[in-house]
């Protein structure tokens, strides 16, 4: 056990995180500013924008992979473009991997703080419009400070959601060691060549790493809801 | 001066009504909106600060804020908005609610003290009281030393001994900063004490504008007390019938006739006055 133990390779963990912390950053860019339009719009596109946005939850991780795939395959448009442009390979890379994580775990991003900002009082909002400040302040200054839990939430649970994806980065990243063999992967592949010790090391340490993390934001949100009645 | 003529339709609460209300107001004028929910009050002030849209004109001092052409956001609007749940930034404290709307710390320093929020001013909102809150938003609203202040309902939460407190401090407050400053209130004594002018709406349309004295006062002729309550019940005693009416917080019984007994309804808003006496007034 012991000498298992030691003999453990870290790799796919590492490149979990990795892949998750890039992801979430990358997500939180793109989804604070969709979030802050679908919560303050009234306009007809809004449902069509938020079931697309909700898409990843309902389909099959390999529909969404084979779709990306396919999109990211060195003779589709998309594939060529990057190659030839920016010398990047989607398909079976890192790259690829943080492009496929992005889509699969955009509503996770999206819908706590949407549901964030649409549970913010409208008159705080426009409190602050009617003393001067522009949306873009008052997006900053006043909405997001007043979501913490929200946005500690879409933040740790697209991160959880990245590292525990399996079928997409199967699919789209293959499992290439020290480049797309995550750790879901790697448990995957242990359990195929019948390596039960590792296997139970690898689970046993992604159940500890993510009961710690969740019972991190809930911790934190309750503090919140003592401190500010949020 | 405000010139206003404004025309909005609105979503009333049993059929689709117009807004149509066109006044001008002289500066420094303290103006109390009074009219039944749904008849437009909190609409208009909304437009008057640029949070809602509507066709017609405000003018403001020779400034456009409205016209066909074009409409001021209320970011360059100066005005402060009394929200009727405070509205106040929850993650700032007291002090830091005032400075996020201009970094001035004398004039802060000076509106808490008016307000005797000194001593609170690094709490967070969600620590004070409903009393304490509303005079944050009131603080909050004069800091960008504003032409035209507000208030939708600013005291209705309120208990009476709170409501009295506030409606001091509103006073002075509307004297030092020399604002222009539309109140909406349902409060008749709230307005006598504050207003110099009422306009009254009803149904989107301007029904009464005038002096308090003009608009409030009901006796008529020879009248000597008159009250408008609500009838909650008329009871059957020996020969004679009783109705007790709730005037204001207070409930009292009056005797009347059978044929009284029949034409009236519980329910219904009555007026109730004498014109055989003189009143006594004593302290109570």
């Amino acid at each position: 056990m012991i000498e298992a133990l030691q003999n453990i390779e870290f790799t796919p963990f590492l490149i979990s995180f990795k892949l998750a912390t890039i992801t979430a950053f990358v997500l939180f860019c793109v989804a604070l500013p969709l979030a802050w339009y679908l919560s303050q719009t009234r306009s007809k596109v809004k449902p069509f924008i938020e079931a697309i946005t909700a898409l990843p939850i309902v389909l099959p991780p390999s529909v969404l992979g084979f779709y990306i795939l396919w999109a990211f395959a060195p003779d589709s448009a998309l594939g060529a473009f990057f190659e030839d442009a920016f010398g990047v390979k989607l398909a079976f890379s890192f790259t690829g991997l943080v492009v496929a994580s992005c889509f699969y775990s955009l509503p996770f991003m999206v819908q706590p703080l949407q549901s964030g900002f649409e549970s913010l009082n409208k008159n705080m909002l426009e409190a602050s419009y009617v003393a001067g400040k522009s949306k873009f302040i008052t997006l900053f200054k006043v909405a997001l400070p007043n979501i913490k839990p929200s946005l500690l939430t879409a933040i740790i649970v697209t991160f959880a959601h990245t590292v525990g994806e399996f079928g997409v980065v199967l699919m789209v990243g293959g499992s290439i060691p020290g480049e797309t063999k995550v750790a879901s992967v790697a448990i995957y592949d242990m359990v195929e060549m019948m390596d039960y010790t590792s296997a139970h090391i690898y689970s046993a340490i992604m159940v500890l790493i993510s009961f710690v993390v969740l019972l991190g934001v809930y911790i934190f949100n309750a503090k919140q809801v003592r401190r500010f009645g949020l | 001066m405000i010139h206003l003529s404004i025309q909005k339709k609105l979503q009333g609460a049993e059929e689709n009504m117009r807004l149509e209300a066109a006044f001008s107001v002289k500066e420094g004028e303290f103006i109390a909106l009074r009219g039944k929910s749904g008849s437009g009050k909190t609409t208009l002030l909304r437009i008057l600060a640029g949070l809602e849209d509507a066709q017609g004109k405000i003018i403001v001092e020779n400034e456009t804020w409205l016209s066909k052409v074009a409409t001021l956001p209320p970011q360059k609007r100066r005005i402060g908005f009394v929200f009727q749940d405070y509205a106040l930034f929850e993650n700032m404290t007291i002090e830091q609610n005032l400075l996020f709307v201009q970094k001035d710390k004398t004039l802060a320093a000076h509106l808490l003290e008016l307000t005797e929020l000194t001593a609170l001013k690094n709490r967070y909102p969600n620590a004070l009281s409903g009393g304490q809150k509303q005079r944050v938003s009131i603080a909050r609203a004069l800091m960008k030393r504003p032409k035209i202040l507000l208030l939708d309902e600013p005291l209705s939460a309120l208990d009476p001994q709170m409501r009295n407190k506030l409606q001091n401090e509103l006073l002075t407050l509307h004297k030092e900063f020399g604002t222009t400053t539309i109140m909406v209130s349902h409060d008749p004594s709230e307005i006598y004490k504050l207003a110099s002018r009422v306009i009254e709406l009803e149904n989107g349309k301007i029904i009464h504008d005038g002096t308090p004295k003009e608009v409030l006062l009901k006796t008529q002729g020879s009248q000597k007390f008159s009250f408008e309550g609500e009838l909650l019940e008329i009871k059957k005693v020996d020969v004679i019938y009783v109705a007790i009416v709730a005037i204001g917080q207070q409930l009292v019984e009056v005797v009347i006739s059978t044929n009284e007994a029949k034409t009236l309804k519980t329910g219904e808003v009555v007026r109730l006055s004498t014109k055989a006496f003189s009143p006594t007034i004593s302290h109570s």
